[in-house]
């Protein structure tokens, strides 16, 4: 397992997930940055470049290891081999945080690399409970689950989201990933109310909070629908989101999600200085 | 038929109906919405693809490669979570896709390119010292047996490989015909292909296959007469490829 000489959770400050083209300028001058997340199955070779950078970057940031391949939704059995590979990569880590995705993205073994929708009924609440007592109890330790953004919704779902995770986390004891875009797109594209949604949220269980950059595309009758494409800036209105949600959870990890199109550093460090003076005002002690 | 079934058996054919439980939001039918995800998974394995074969994606060209991967990925999904193996099968894939047969080698290519991702990612090993490789030198060499990095891969081929890599990669002449063994080592972090010299791949294959040094030499040398052992033993200290050695059996 890594040494580290800091305290190893966590800071409410923003983070950015990494790519390994920043390496150089991240160590150089991280700026706004206070810690990196990584995508566990970029990290799970067995030596070479990637395990090497992140063995300097756990040296001098706390990592939050945030998984894309765990098909916590999937209706088979967990992955034994993926688990396996999480908990070899933990074990040798000690990340601050793990978060996964409440999405299913294998079945019967064909892995669709997409973060697919969930009917939120009950046998799939069960269902992901299951699973996130499986992971946990393998990590040994916490897992923050994530909302999803959403395309379409399923006819038989009789829970609201915000419901469902609050009730998987009253089940299993994990905490919770807020997405804020991904608040931001499901309400567009499903015409739900992103503040209402954040209100209802158990933001007391939140251990993290993501923003991303999303596209623009129409339905079939000429509604916005919102690609979540991690891709662009963050929009104007999920940074207000973003404030309104703070305001009411308190100073959080912020972290700036940018997957493709990756930018130079100094714009993906731009993000990361806005989700900082988002925070600023909240770590002022009040006169 | 469960949900994820119907769901999945939708996503990799687009002349299949989407779900019919699937809404808007506001009660009205899902409609194109599907499509994202469709779109989504189709591309994002393709570019996965196109990212892990960068030989074969430049000798199909964007367009002939996307309309390949999108079959391969309906043919095979990928039947793991890391990308990093993806595509473990599209050489044999390429091999028997009939579209393609008259770009004899583009299987091998693709045997190359996965070969090196496979080196990208191997186990890191500490290559002996100088001293160490100097005591090999001056002992008896025909009893040693060599490790070799686990970034090391042997490829061999009835085509030009590596003129057919350098061409594409780093402006190489046009290639000729013959054929080639390509060796990737790996001296840090990023994999370099090189030529084999006639003989080579026998000996390289049998010292992988725990052979003496000496068996090694001789198999190579009654496939090739005028093979170069010192050449290519001077390669395998160069890029660090040498990582154990015992002299006893």
């Amino acid at each position: 397992m890594l040494d580290r000489a800091f305290p190893n959770d966590l800071p409410a400050l923003p983070g950015v997930g990494y790519k390994p083209q920043h390496y150089a300028s991240i160590i150089a001058d991280p700026a706004p940055v206070g810690w990196l997340e990584i995508h566990a199955e970029n990290y799970m070779g067995d030596g070479g470049r990637p395990l090497a950078q992140l063995r300097h970057l756990a040296e001098r940031f706390p990592i939050s290891v945030h998984g894309v391949g765990l098909s916590i939704g999937g209706d088979g059995r967990l992955d034994a081999d993926h688990l396996a590979r999480l908990k070899h990569l933990c074990d040798w880590l000690n990340p601050a945080s793990f978060s996964e995705h409440l999405a299913w993205s294998t079945h019967d073994s064909a892995f669709l690399n997409d973060l697919l929708p969930l009917p939120y009924t009950d046998a799939t609440l069960t269902r992901v409970a299951d699973h996130v007592d499986e992971l946990q109890a393998v990590l040994g330790r916490r897992i923050l689950l994530e909302n999803p953004s959403s395309y379409l919704a399923f006819a038989e779902s009789h829970w609201s989201e915000t419901d469902f995770l609050r009730e998987v986390a009253r089940r299993t004891g994990c905490g919770l990933l807020l997405d804020v875009n991904n608040v931001f797109v499901s309400a567009t594209n499903l015409g739900l109310d992103a503040r209402a949604y954040i209100a209802d949220f158990p933001l007391d269980q939140v251990g993290e909070i993501h923003l991303g950059g999303h596209d623009e595309d129409h339905d079939d009758q000429g509604r916005p629908l919102l690609i979540d494409s991690h891709g662009a800036e963050i929009a104007d209105p999920v940074w207000t989101l973003l404030g309104e949600t703070l305001a009411l959870s308190g100073p959080r990890p912020v972290l700036v999600e940018w997957d493709n199109d990756v930018p130079d550093w100094p714009v993906l460090a731009a993000e990361a200085s806005r989700a900082a003076r988002a925070l600023d005002p909240l770590t002022k002690v009040p006169a | 038929m469960s949900t994820q079934t119907d769901f999945r058996m939708a996503l990799l054919d687009p002349d299949r109906p989407a779900p019919p439980n699937l809404q808007d939001g506001r009660g009205g039918a899902a409609g194109r919405r599907f499509a994202v995800y469709r779109n989504n998974v189709a591309v994002s394995l393709g570019e996965a693809l196109e990212t892990g074969f960068p030989t074969v994606a430049k000798l199909l060209g964007e367009q002939n490669f996307r309309g390949i991967a999108a079959l391969f990925l309906r043919a095979t999904p990928p039947q793991s979570p890391l990308m990093m193996t993806y595509g473990s099968g599209f050489a044999d894939f390429l091999a028997g896709f009939a579209p393609v047969q008259h770009l004899g080698y583009l299987a091998d290519v693709a045997r190359l390119d996965y070969a090196m991702r496979l080196s990208y990612h191997a186990a890191d090993a500490q290559a002996l010292a100088p001293e160490a490789l100097q005591t090999l030198m001056s002992g008896d060499l025909s009893v040693a047996r060599l490790t070799l990095a686990p970034a090391l891969r042997l490829i061999r081929s009835d085509w030009p490989l590596h003129a057919i890599w350098r061409f594409n990669h780093d402006d190489g002449p046009a290639p000729a015909p013959r054929a080639e063994a390509v060796l990737i080592t790996r001296p840090e972090f990023d994999p370099v292909p090189w030529v084999l010299p006639p003989g080579g791949a026998v000996f390289i294959t049998a010292i992988l296959n725990g052979a003496t040094l000496g068996d090694a030499f001789e198999a190579a040398s009654t496939d090739t007469p005028e093979f170069d052992l010192s050449a290519l033993l001077a390669l395998l200290i160069q890029d660090q490829c040498i990582t154990g050695m015992e002299s006893q059996t």
